[in-house]
């Protein structure tokens, strides 16, 4: 059906399926991506891993999705003693529910009425990698990375979030070795969810602090 | 620049404190000023903090120098690492009551009273 979508591109050099030909990567290599080939080959060859290996760490890291830290967060929210324990060792908390999240020191800060947080890394793109995978884009972006600490409720607001201006904006720099899991507050129109239910609505936007669940 | 912000007062202990290292100079709470140097390479104390005073919001626990690490270096020995709390009004002039939580290590805190 290849004419009853909206087009935003001309029509020359469509490929068979009448959408324009993705352009090839022909660009050199840059020299981050020279790098990572070198020292994944130099690891193989001296036998410090095989690429089996390698390629299963990548599976490893890829399979983590926000899902977990979603889990997480509905567990937190049915269970205050629970989320005590969160709160004071986030990464013991975690493993508590079979969720292994390695060396990762957890931070996590719960939104209030009073207190809205939201998480950045101004030095570079530190996330919760083991617990909500891959960090979206637009978070190492140096666009957010520096107007996260200078005007964060413009940023949220862009977000689509306005905070009220009774409720105190806190933003966590992670600059070391902590890392952080935003408790979002549970929606009044959730009461009664299971957990399964309720961490359906927890996204990876909410955890970061640029959202808030929706019902 | 006026008071700094307020932290709330934390029901249990720091999770990640190593036996034996050094005990944490500062206690949440206390008022800190991050000082201005700079270290000759890799440093995570970002450049905005600088001479900038904030109240210590917890001992995150004892870390490795990243100034060391990043280098190849063991990190050793761990230093106490904490969670500063800023307001923005200081950091910029305007921003409300809203404030923002870095992590310092301590060999770049002093007192806010220091002369």
């Amino acid at each position: 059906m290849p004419h009853d979508h909206h087009h935003d591109h001309d029509h020359r050099g469509l490929g068979p399926s009448s959408h324009p030909c993705r352009a090839d990567q022909d660009a050199p290599l840059t020299e981050a991506q020279r790098l990572e080939i070198a020292v994944r080959e130099l690891l193989v060859e001296k036998g410090v891993a095989t690429a089996a290996e390698i390629a299963a760490q990548i599976a490893r890291m890829d399979a983590r999705t926000p899902a977990l830290g979603a889990q997480v967060v509905a567990r937190a929210w049915t269970d205050p003693a629970f989320k005590a324990r969160l709160l004071a060792d986030g990464s013991a908390a975690c493993r508590e529910m079979g969720i292994e999240v390695d060396a990762l020191k957890l931070v996590a800060v719960e939104n209030t009425e009073a207190e809205h947080n939201v998480v950045v890394c101004t030095l570079c793109s530190c996330y919760p990698r083991n617990l909500l995978g891959l960090p979206p884009d637009w978070y190492k972006s140096r666009a957010y990375r520096s107007r996260t600490v200078r005007e964060p409720r413009r940023v949220l607001a862009e977000f689509g979030l306005t905070v009220p201006g009774t409720t105190t904006v806190r933003v966590h720099d992670s600059t070391a070795d902590m890392r952080y899991l935003v408790v979002p507050r549970r929606p009044d129109a959730a009461a009664g969810w299971d957990e399964e239910r309720l961490a359906g609505i927890v996204t990876r936007d909410c955890m970061i602090g640029v959202a808030v669940p929706s019902v | 620049m006026g008071e700094p912000p307020a932290v709330a007062p934390r029901a249990f202990d720091p999770p990640y404190l190593a036996p034996g290292a050094a005990a944490p100079r500062f206690a949440p709470g206390a008022v800190v000023r991050v000082k201005r140097g700079a270290a000759p390479g890799h440093m995570r104390t970002p450049w905005y903090l600088r001479g900038r005073t904030g109240r210590v919001e917890r001992v995150c626990g004892h870390f490795a120098n990243p100034e060391e690490l990043a280098y190849r270096r063991d990190g050793e020995p761990v230093l106490p690492l904490y969670r500063v709390r800023f307001a923005l009004a200081d950091l910029w002039g305007d921003g409300d009551g809203d404030t923002i939580d870095a992590e310092i290590f301590e060999h770049w805190l002093e007192p806010g009273d220091a002369p």
